[in-house]
């Protein structure tokens, strides 16, 4: 793996995980998944991915609460993050920004916006 | 609004004036009460030998029932009037105005109905899929499968030199995807349309009970003269499919057998004539908590009052609601209700003129009460339950001009937006 194109996949959705995956993976990336919410953060910090994708609705812990969780340590201020979400309400867009996201994506999302997000934060990031 | 769509309202006040409950006069013309009951609400027209038969049981002539709509009529337009706030006066013409046309008097109503309908499924809607875990949860599937399945198809589109494993994977995966899709979209239609028969298979257990006291006009006459057991009555209501809802029906009548026992309804009548609609008189006078007069009143045939009970935590456990006060069914109340203000003072009985936010802003006296409800422990607060009884103020009141608090139903679907008590943002304007 070179360093610079690990994502860690954090979604419960196998078939979502799958086509992620595929796409990321002919895009040069190596591609880490998590499914459990409740033990995302401890994965990102043993994984140390050079970006997330996160599921905002996932099992034992939401989005929400990991990415809070994660921008409260400084090893992960600045790790870019593109939270995927069915819930397109203003609200929830509005809660994901204040606790520091990087993109915001509401499901169904195009495969092209995806890896378009992650080219660009990559970028950014550097 | 079409004259004989009408007659449903005429067949309502014909049977309330016979002493009819719902399901009897049903019974007696071989329908059942909730078909009855969407008669009554002018949702479903009626002619030929059901209104015949209807006419036969209720003692009148049919076209007592269909002519003559013209008191309903006008009495719609007042509430049109109200609503847009015109003068008095031009109020006091609406019967000079439908008089002398007609036609544009049943299409000025019939909008206002339909406006009406419409703003009671906003509020019903946002108010479920603002806080049904249920439904947020299908919504969810919806969108995640939908995510899934266009992922996936565009792989399949994009990638002309895909490899055939990876091609047999993908159609394998979207072949699941779809069926799950078709199940969940069912799932959701069925949530958000009643019509489509689904929604019995997915209602929660409030709706289940909130079906089985509307049918019952939420009075229990065989239950409190002992013809009737309660167990018998929820084993014989196919509206109430799951057994948390029959645990909360029998909860319900067991109640009304305890209250009647205290208060009989020939007594409250009786009471209400000599002491008028005063829940704390009433309740000195019976030596029975105030909570219970409020019951029995809302439970009383004829008067149109609402009630709403909560525990300490804020859970509505009963709802009884009246034209214009939304009590909401998934999310949190209006934390300004005197409900939940009474719980930090169980021994007082407050009163509260209260105006609905927005259009019409309609007028009712609340009036609440807490009671102990939990044994005595050291070191430990009672459990309490709090009722409120809501009385409407008609718009012929001379009653009005009380000073009255603004409060809506939940801050989601509550236009006032200066409010000390607002959690969230509402979905309506000012006004709304």
């Amino acid at each position: 793996m070179s360093i610079g194109k690990h994502v860690l996949l954090v979604e419960d959705e196998l078939n979502i995980i799958e086509a992620l995956r595929f796409l990321l993976s002919r895009e040069g990336w190596h591609v880490d998944t998590h499914s459990d919410g409740a033990t995302a953060v401890e994965a990102i910090r043993t994984m140390r991915p050079t970006l997330v994708i996160l599921d905002y609705m996932l099992p034992g812990k939401s989005g929400l609460d990991i990415l809070t969780e994660l921008r409260k340590d400084p090893d992960f201020e600045t790790l870019p993050v593109l939270m995927l979400t069915a819930r397109g309400q203003t609200r929830d867009r509005e809660q994901a920004e204040k606790a520091g996201v990087s993109r915001f994506m509401t499901k169904p999302f195009s495969n092209t916006e995806v890896i378009t997000a992650v080219r660009d934060l990559v970028q950014l990031s550097r | 609004m079409a004259r004989e769509a009408l007659t449903g309202s005429r067949i309502r006040e014909r049977r309330i004036m016979s002493g009819y409950k719902q399901a009897e006069l049903a019974r007696q013309v071989n329908i059942s009460a909730s078909y009855l009951n969407l008669i009554e609400h002018n949702r479903r027209r009626i002619g030929g030998k059901l209104l015949l038969d209807l006419a036969a049981a209720l003692g009148v002539e049919a076209a007592a029932l269909t002519e003559g709509a013209e008191a309903a009529l006008i009495a719609a337009l007042r509430d049109v009037a109200q609503t847009a706030g015109v003068t008095q006066a031009e109020m006091d013409r609406a019967d000079e105005f439908a008089g002398r046309f007609p036609g544009w008097a049943d299409a000025l109503a019939g909008a206002h109905r339909k406006i009406s309908g419409l703003e009671r499924t906003v509020e019903n809607l946002s108010d479920r899929l603002a806080h049904d875990p249920e439904l947020a949860a299908s919504v969810h599937e919806v969108l995640s499968t939908a995510a899934s399945i266009r992922a996936t198809a565009s792989i399949l589109a994009e990638d002309k030199d895909l490899e055939p494993a990876w091609r047999d994977r993908f159609h394998a995966n979207i072949d699941a995807d779809s069926k799950r899709l078709a199940d969940s979209s069912k799932t959701l239609v069925g949530f958000l349309d009643p019509e489509t028969g689904e929604a019995a298979s997915v209602s929660s257990p409030a709706e289940e009970v909130e079906a089985f006291l509307t049918i019952h006009e939420y009075s229990f006459d065989g239950i409190e003269t002992g013809d009737a057991k309660p167990a018998d009555l929820v084993e014989g209501a196919p509206e109430l499919t799951s057994t948390a809802a029959r645990q909360i029906a029998l909860g319900v009548l067991h109640r009304v057998i305890e209250d009647s026992g205290r208060v009989t309804m020939a007594d409250l009548t009786a009471a209400l004539a000599d002491h008028g609609p005063n829940p704390v008189a009433l309740a000195q006078l019976f030596g029975v908590p105030v909570a219970c007069i409020m019951r029995r009143m809302a439970a009383m045939p004829g008067l149109t009052y609402g009630l709403v009970v909560a525990d300490r935590s804020g859970a509505l456990l009963f709802r009884k609601g009246v034209p214009g006060f939304v009590i909401p069914r998934y999310g949190a109340a209006c934390p300004l209700w005197p409900l939940f203000q009474v719980m930090i003072q169980p021994a007082t009985v407050l009163r509260q003129r209260m105006r609905v936010p927005g259009r019409g802003g309609a007028l009712f006296d609340c009036l609440a009460a807490a009671e102990i409800t939990g044994p005595t422990a050291l070191n430990a607060a009672p459990l309490l339950e709090a009722t409120m009884l809501i009385v409407p103020i008609a718009s012929d009141d001379d009653d009005r001009t009380e000073a009255a608090v603004e409060m809506g139903a939940s801050c989601r679907i509550c236009s006032r937006q200066a409010c000390p008590g607002r959690r969230e943002p509402s979905i309506l304007s000012e006004g709304f």
